[in-house]
């Protein structure tokens, strides 16, 4: 048998330090003082801290540099030869909505219905899905749980308002612990011109004509229109009159903020055509739009940067959507977006594969991506896309101890987290998998 | 990814060829296969030989497709054409253990022994696949039917021979194989079709039950056939031959060592299952594919002599697949299973490299354990270790070669070479890329002008597109497209994430 793993190691560690003083009392608070030594200290916001320390109190990041002192009472973790990061923020997923894709009683992630506003995310979050510390073993300290799907698993709902957007930690007893922000986008599935079709009920490919695709796009496009036009009526209502004036509508209610432009939308498009038209619609309806999916954004680059639209970019590991594409079509996307000044994130847009984010970016950097820029794109630029900057995606004071400690580069496929902080907690990266692992190393040999 | 559907769909299940690229596509098929210089030699490289450790500034002599020559220095001749590698790594082609690809379709999903239908009969040289993992040192690849069988088709293994026709795809000599598959695909529990009656099997023991029965049909023809052959080696006259069944043959195949069983699965009870049929038929299961419960039962794979061809870090997707960890390659590798990562799916095969290198973190192999996941461990799985699979003399020159040390997220395929012949050059296919869409603009104006010729056939534009508003790299709409084959959202195999119920592989 080989040496222990190191990632056994570091699990056992923690298993140790969370578990045992637990076992002691379980009321016994866990330390609020920590301090990170003698790290390399990738802050994200300006250059790296060599020997650096970190420290963070209540959650909260106190102080961040070289020769800083370190306060009594601290919990000290020494980091000699490891580096420091912002926890990766994974920007697109599913988290604890759907737990076995396969199994419909297991996902929650698409109401039924084309326009649901009013459904939010984080209700059916559940903080003790299996994927919550499987995807924070890699690294992972906060997601976008994004509901409206459509698609199969949820009976072929293939709702175009899908719903609210959650930003949560991946950690915490209970959904209020782990809310970042309750209500962080409003999700959108921009229509598309379907000349050709997949029926389920067939299994077969159906085409119809170009007209007929196009008007049942432009009546999608006016429902849209008209949700949005209730909306602001129902907003000035909200504004000037009591509530006897209007009768309460929990949709149009939810739709408020978005035309109220305090709420972003969330604009799944994938070709050129749908991505223009989306962008047209909400520069229009004077939106906040942030598009996500985006493979042919490349096309458009020039109309995404001048309308100041933010991208959260699916993987780079995709197939081109044509068979003429270049094979590296996806992969180079996000250099050339990055050289035309398109602010963008990367997501996984899964949950099983949220742990291969690291991978994606890394990937991109192969092709072309500076590696700032791709680190970037999975901390801070998806914070500052949906209006959270300002609380996580660099190690500055004042900002949330999401942080993780790794042994080299995050983005590459060997390195190990050492340590996971979220909320300034040190949190365990034991996980269903690790456990599995670890009962089967220990099955004696079979006869 | 492989993942989910919807706003989640993942743009490789966006593919549908447009019209252009059905214009396109037979043009960059029909570029001819490379030249084959008689002798080639690849100089300044890290070598990655799999067999015999790392050869740093080191050369390969390539002669007649074979390689002649490996070590610091060769014997180059001097009008030998040079790769230069300097600063490049270079190992074994990839081999992928699972594949879907240059497949025009790939389940025949009507019966619960589809034995009758063989891979080899519908293989598509010009499916693009094959060029995309080609580009991600891909050189030779498992062709496997679908899983929606408890046997399925008949299949084989190819090389990713770009531009040559179909009939130049099957890796020469390889013996062939057929799919079995077991558990959620072969009972269906994620497909059905709304108003049709179930198929059986439906449960676990059905599936098991298929295989025996197909089997003791299988012993049965057999020996008819052995006493009818007797008969008429030793002169009897007018027997009259029993009657062929196309269906049995392949499995009469199986039992006397003359094919290869793959079967999918995923829990270790059913691993067990057909290891207990096998025996009792008294055939081998060559290996188990995709196994994602491996690790329970390493020791039993192990005894039986059996490889493991699995994903490195795919879970959740199906109730079979929530036991699945990504330490499964390096736990059955450590109990002395020979161990594969495959694709099954063109995408996931474009970067099989870095899939190998996860089982270095998880589970701690060593990276030369990590880089035979991908090259030696299927050569050996696919019988096909004396011709590739290490950088040895002797061998087919199949290799592929890195800009920086292949297990890393960061390398990128250079040239991947197949008998001696570069298949796929990323500075070539950079630098076709401007006339490509010189010949595809060319295209769209001819096809518009031939449009506006014809006015009775209505612009679709009419429905109140405005002038200008479609780019012509856009979608058209598409009027008649004879040549297109109905597909489904995903082509992929079964295995892909939660598409699990709507996969080609189904």
């Amino acid at each position: 048998m080989k040496a222990t793993p190191t990632a056994l190691r570091a699990a056992l560690i923690l298993i140790a330090v969370c578990v045992l003083p637990a076992i002691a009392g379980a009321q016994a608070a866990p330390p609020n003082t920590y301090a990170i030594t003698h790290a390399k200290i990738f802050t994200l916001a300006g250059s790296a801290i060599e020997d650096g320390t970190v420290v963070f109190r209540d959650g909260k990041i106190t102080a961040v540099g070289a020769g800083i002192e370190i306060p009594a009472g601290a919990h000290v973790t020494d980091a000699k030869g490891l580096q420091v990061y912002p926890g990766i923020f994974d920007s697109i997923t599913q988290m604890g909505l759907r737990e076995i894709g396969a199994v419909s009683a297991t996902v929650d992630s698409t109401e039924t219905g084309n326009y649901n506003p009013d459904v939010v995310a984080a209700t059916a979050v559940s903080p003790s899905s299996e994927h919550i510390p499987v995807t924070r073993a890699a690294g992972i300290t906060e997601v976008l749980a994004v509901p409206g799907s459509g698609g199969f698993d949820s009976g072929g709902s293939n709702s175009v308002i899908g719903g609210q957007a959650s930003a949560i930690h991946l950690a915490g007893w209970v959904i209020d612990e782990m809310l970042i922000k309750k209500s962080a986008a409003m999700v959108i599935r921009w229509p598309e011109i379907e000349t050709q079709t997949f029926d389920f009920a067939t299994f077969s490919r159906k085409e119809k004509p170009y007209s007929e695709a196009k008007q049942e796009y432009d009546k999608q496009v006016n429902e849209i229109t008209d949700w949005l036009e209730r909306a602001r009526h129902y907003a000035q209502a909200m504004e000037k009159g009591s509530p006897a004036k209007y009768d309460r509508d929990l949709k149009l209610e939810a739709l408020a903020p978005v035309v109220r432009r305090e709420l972003p939308i969330l604009v799944f498009a994938d070709r050129a055509r749908e991505i223009r038209n989306a962008v047209e619609f909400c520069d229009k309806q004077e939106l906040r739009m942030i598009l996500a999916g985006a493979a042919e954004a490349y096309k458009v680059k020039d109309l995404l940067r001048s309308k100041g639209v933010p991208v959260i970019l699916r993987p780079m590991l995709t197939l081109p959507p044509d068979e003429d594409d270049p094979y590296d079509r996806l992969l180079s996307q996000p250099a050339e977006l990055a050289a035309s000044g398109v602010k963008f994130a990367i997501a996984s847009f899964d949950n099983s594969f949220a742990r291969r984010l690291g991978q994606n970016a890394a990937n991109a950097v192969a092709h072309g991506l500076p590696y700032d820029e791709a680190l970037k794109a999975v901390t801070i630029y998806p914070a500052q896309i949906f209006g959270l900057g300002d609380q996580i995606g660099t190690i500055e004071q004042g900002k949330l101890a999401n942080l993780i400690v790794t042994n080299g580069d995050p983005l590459e496929l060997t390195t190990d987290i050492k340590y996971l902080f979220i909320r300034g907690q040190l949190t365990s990266m034991e996980n269903r998998h690790l456990r599995l692992y670890e009962k089967y190393l220990k099955r004696p040999k079979s006869q | 990814m492989k993942g989910s559907f919807g706003f989640f769909i993942n743009a490789k299940n966006l593919r549908f060829p447009s019209l252009i690229s059905i214009l396109c596509l037979p043009l960059m098929a029909a570029a001819a296969p490379p030249d084959v210089p008689a002798v080639i030699v690849i100089r300044n490289a890290t070598i990655l030989t799999v067999s015999h450790g790392n050869i740093e500034h080191g050369s390969i002599l390539i002669k007649d497709g074979k390689i002649a020559e490996v070590g610091v220095s060769v014997n180059a001749p001097k009008d030998a054409q040079v790769i230069d590698a300097a600063g490049q790594f270079v190992i074994p082609g990839i081999i992928d253990c699972h594949s879907h690809i240059a497949a025009e379709s790939i389940n025949e999903g009507s019966v619960s022994v589809s034995s009758i239908v063989n891979m080899a009969e519908i293989l598509n040289p010009e499916d693009i696949d094959i060029y995309r993992d080609l580009a991600g040192g891909v050189t030779s690849a498992n062709i496997l039917h679908g899983s929606a069988n408890a046997i399925g088709g008949q299949t084989l293994v190819i090389k990713l021979r770009w531009g040559q026709p179909a009939a130049k795809l099957p890796f020469e000599g390889a013996l062939p194989g057929i799919k079995f598959a077991l558990g959620e695909n072969p009972k269906r529990s994620n497909f059905s079709i709304p108003g049709q009656p179930r198929r059986y099997p439906v449960t676990r023991m059905g599936v098991e039950e298929t295989i025996r029965g197909a089997f003791s049909e299988a012993r049965d023809y057999k020996k008819t056939w052995n006493e009818y052959n007797k008969r008429a080696a030793a002169g009897e006259r007018n027997l009259i031959a029993p009657r062929r069944d196309l269906r049995l043959e392949p499995l009469v195949e199986v039992l006397e060592g003359k094919r290869y069983v793959h079967s999918h699965c995923y829990r270790e009870d059913e691993i067990l299952m057909l290891l207990r049929v096998a025996k009792e038929f008294g055939f081998k299961v060559r290996t188990f594919q995709h196994v994602l419960e491996g690790y329970k039962v390493a020791d039993e794979l192990a005894a039986a002599d059996v490889g493991a061809s699995t994903f490195s870090d795919w879970w959740a997707y199906k109730v079979e697949a929530y036991d699945a960890i990504p330490y499964n390659a390096a736990l059955m590798t450590q109990r002395g299973v020979v161990v594969s990562i495959n694709s099954d799916d063109a995408e996931e095969a474009t970067h099989l490299n870095q899939e190998a290198a996860k089982s270095m973190k998880y589970g701690g192999l060593s990276h030369d354990e990590a880089l035979k996941m991908v090259t030696l461990n299927p050569a050996m799985q696919l019988g096909i270790d004396k011709r590739v699979g290490t950088i040895d003399v002797g061998k087919d020159a199949d290799l592929a070669i890195y800009n920086r040390d292949p297990l890393s997220a960061y390398a990128v395929v250079q040239k991947t070479l197949i008998d001696g012949r570069v298949y796929f050059d990323l500075q070539r296919d950079i630098a076709e890329r401007a006339e490509r869409e010189k010949e595809k603009k060319a295209l769209i104006d001819k096809f518009k002008k031939a449009a506006e010729k014809k006015p009775e056939e209505k612009k679709p534009d009419a429905a109140g597109q405005k002038p200008g508003e479609e780019k012509p790299e856009e979608k058209k709409p598409e009027a008649k497209k004879p040549e297109e084959k109905p597909k489904p959202p995903q082509t992929d195999g079964i295995d892909s994430g939660s598409t699990v119920t709507l996969g080609g592989a189904l």
